[in-house]
């Protein structure tokens, strides 16, 4: 565990964190999620049914989103509530350059939080906010964590 | 094409017993990106207070994307898989999942509503062991977008 209840102050803003997501990341998910919806992993696809090119999961965001908190917590186990909004996509761009040192695919998904509420039980309620290449992508979005 | 109202309140399941594993939570771990090693390291999770290595809180949708599956693929709700974009999720969870946990999902169709060209689908699944204990309901809300 890395916070405890009794430091937890209302209003606290838990330290921004930045994760980057590239295709392989997207094709890792697909698998372990069982979501192999091809506007996912596949460009053309994703084109022809009007989307600016393949996309994150919303669940591969709100696992960012859901991490962010685990991390903060130190126990996945310490979130009961999580709720998101998707607001936004992600477009997930492709390498356009050789991976020799650049890093010119893929995007950035930024997730802050607040402490909106301490409740009873050891238990705060956290306003996460996610946003990625300018936009909010995770919206309305809050988790409900025990904390020791 | 509008989505069959007809289909709120209907529930589908509970489907084939789910068994959640070690190795599924630890691929799932990876693949997210988060790093606890209580969703690895047995005895850490053990010291932590749990019986096994357990989920991240979001894998409880792998359990509840296979109860909808069978729902979204009915001809008669009408909804095209390739437009649907995912509107709002949200877990309640009663306890992590753990490896070991053997457990079934049921899924309702609580409202079906349409917004101009798009259709919103909001579902509910409720992921219980076998032995009748809740683990986690998932809430859903899918957007077909219009065509």
């Amino acid at each position: 565990m890395t916070v405890k209840y009794a430091d937890v102050a209302l209003g606290a803003e838990i330290p921004v964190k930045r994760y980057r997501v590239t295709r392989v990341d997207l094709v890792k998910y697909a698998g372990a999620s069982g979501d192999f919806n091809p506007i996912h992993w596949n460009e053309r696809f994703a084109r022809s049914v009007g989307l600016p090119g393949v996309i994150a999961h919303g669940m591969y965001t709100m696992a960012q989103a859901g991490r962010f908190v685990t991390e903060w917590a130190g126990d996945p186990g310490a979130v009961l509530e999580f709720g998101v909004r998707f607001s936004g996509m992600v477009p997930v761009p492709d390498d356009t350059d050789p991976p020799l040192g650049g890093t010119t695919g893929g995007a950035t998904i930024e997730v802050s939080g607040t402490v909106a509420e301490k409740l009873g039980d050891n238990k705060v309620a956290v306003d996460i906010v996610a946003r990625s290449g300018g936009t909010k992508v995770l919206t309305r979005s809050h988790a409900v964590v025990r904390l020791p | 094409m509008a989505l069959n109202e007809e289909f709120v309140g209907r529930v589908f399941g509970p489907g084939e017993p789910y068994e959640v594993s070690r190795v599924k939570i630890a691929e799932f771990a990876d693949a997210i990106g988060e790093p606890s090693e209580l969703c690895r390291d047995k005895a850490a999770a053990q010291r932590a207070g749990y019986p096994d290595v357990i989920a991240p809180p979001t894998l409880a949708i792998v359990i509840a994307m296979a109860s909808t599956a069978s729902m979204h693929s009915e001809p008669g709700l009408g909804l095209d898989y390739s437009m649907v974009v995912h509107g709002e999720e949200s877990f309640s969870h009663s306890r992590p999942l753990h490896a070991g946990d053997v457990v079934v999902a049921t899924t309702t169709v609580e409202s079906i509503r349409a917004l101009g060209a798009m259709s919103m689908l909001v579902t509910s699944t409720d992921i219980s062991t076998t032995d009748g204990e809740h683990v986690c309901t998932a809430k859903s809300t899918l957007v077909e977008r219009g065509k």
